[in-house]
């Protein structure tokens, strides 16, 4: 597999920061108690992550050790705050739900983390892949995961689509039904502790299958009863 | 250079602060008007929901009076939004803050036409349980829609309460203390405007026409 391509299954899958680093899980449990709140969330998080990789990157060499991570908590703030301006612009209605949250994304340990143990010693294509990657990733989970608790717990998905998409969005909401009234527990913040619970253990199982297909040959040539 | 490792690295440090905060400052100094107009646009769109455009010709979001009733409004300073059509008035948009809701504070709008009845009642911000004291949300269910057109003779006095307490307004299944705070925040609102409501168009400022002079006194 190319570096890139390797790079890029590291953040989607093999070192997902939310499933397997577990990082990041204030913003996860807080606003993923719907699809669109996930998804609005993920891709903040993933535009800050890859400026401040790319960033990171391009001043490696002339940052003196002692001052790094000064440095590196001055350009994540930055980027944040930027962000924060430009989705209460633009994205007005999305803000107002996500809002208290955003300048959360300072203090979300992913953004320093990719910072310090990959961009700081890699060239800049590579950092912002990963950033892009990592991003993704943990918006995959995010969205996800305000899925699933959104059709449990209150039998509808996708609503208030309109706020990121527009006027025309807001017939993309599907319901179970009226008579659905939803399991509240699921959009409660235990909700989403034991949502993010199930898809590290279906994460899991997944890796597990995968494992066990690709040792088929090895056990077929030496049988062993209790395989399995 | 080595000699002086701190100071170098001050100036590194120096050099990032204020990069990083020109790229705040650029960032704000692009997006500060849109988001004002956002604000503005919000705030009139949820007062013409209450009030509708049509019925009235002053500018709402100005034309503001403050008042201290902190006994029916449940904060110290009230902001009243005064709706006028032709210099004559129309409603009055009340913004009281409901102290004893499930949880935290109730912030709602509630809009009191001319001859007392209700515009409307609307949650701005609250903070009660999900799936139970929510339902005071317009999108959630119509129970707050319901206010629309009540007065203090309709029902009579002693029925602003929920049904739980011989009034006449629901509750929810599983949560009564959220729609009883409700009902006796709209019904202090509407007893203020009884006693007080005319008096706060004649403090308000003078309409259009008047205006301009107005706002140079105040400076």
């Amino acid at each position: 597999m190319s570096e890139y391509g390797k790079l890029v299954k590291e953040g989607l899958w093999s070192n997902n920061q939310a499933l397997v680093a577990l990082l990041g899980l204030c913003p996860l449990l807080a606003v993923s108690n719907t699809a669109i709140n996930g998804l609005g969330m993920g891709i903040a998080t993933t535009v800050v992550v890859t400026l401040s990789n790319g960033t990171v990157s391009l001043i490696r060499n002339w940052v003196r050790q002692e001052v790094r991570l000064p440095v590196f908590v001055i350009i994540i703030a930055s980027f944040v705050t930027a962000v924060e301006l430009s989705m209460n612009a633009w994205f007005h209605e999305l803000y107002k739900i996500l809002g208290i949250f955003i300048p959360l994304i300072v203090t979300n340990c992913i953004i320093i983390g990719r910072a310090e143990a990959f961009a700081s010693k890699n060239p800049v294509g590579r950092s912002l892949l990963d950033g892009l990657a990592i991003g993704i990733g943990f918006t995959l989970v995010l969205f996800t995961l305000g899925a699933l608790r959104e059709i449990t717990g209150l039998g509808t998905l996708f609503t208030q689509a309109d706020l990121m998409f527009g006027e025309g969005a807001r017939n993309l909401t599907l319901s179970l039904g009226d008579d659905f009234k939803g399991m509240l527990l699921a959009i409660l913040p235990p909700g989403a502790f034991i949502g993010l619970g199930f898809l590290i253990a279906l994460k899991n199982l997944i890796d597990r299958r995968a494992t066990q297909t690709k040792t088929v040959p090895v056990s077929a040539a030496q049988p062993e009863p209790t395989a399995g | 250079m080595n000699r002086h490792p701190v100071i170098l690295a001050g100036l590194i440090l120096t050099l990032f602060a204020i990069a990083g905060s020109g790229l705040v400052a650029f960032t704000y100094w692009q997006t500060a008007d849109r988001i004002a107009q956002n604000e503005r646009d919000a705030l009139l769109h949820q007062l013409h929901v209450l009030v509708p455009a049509e019925s009235i010709d002053n500018d709402i979001i100005s034309d503001t009076v403050t008042l201290q009733a902190p006994d029916l409004m449940g904060r110290p300073e009230t902001l009243v939004y005064l709706g006028r059509k032709g210099g004559k008035s129309v409603a009055a948009v009340f913004t009281p803050v409901v102290p004893d809701g499930y949880s935290g504070p109730i912030k709602l709008l509630v809009a009191v036409k001319m001859n007392g009845t209700l515009g409307g009642v609307r949650v701005i911000s609250h903070k009660e349980t999900p799936g139970l004291g929510d339902q005071i949300e317009e999108r959630k269910s119509d129970w707050i829609l319901r206010f629309a057109g009540k007065s203090l003779n309709n029902p009579t006095l002693s029925h602003w309460k929920v049904k739980r307490d011989g009034g006449d307004f629901d509750q929810f299944t599983g949560a009564t203390i959220t729609p009883r705070s409700i009902v006796k925040a709209a019904k202090n609102t509407l007893l203020y405007f009884r006693d007080r409501g005319q008096a706060l168009f004649e403090r308000g400022k003078a309409p259009e026409k008047e205006k301009k002079p107005a706002a140079d006194e105040h400076g």
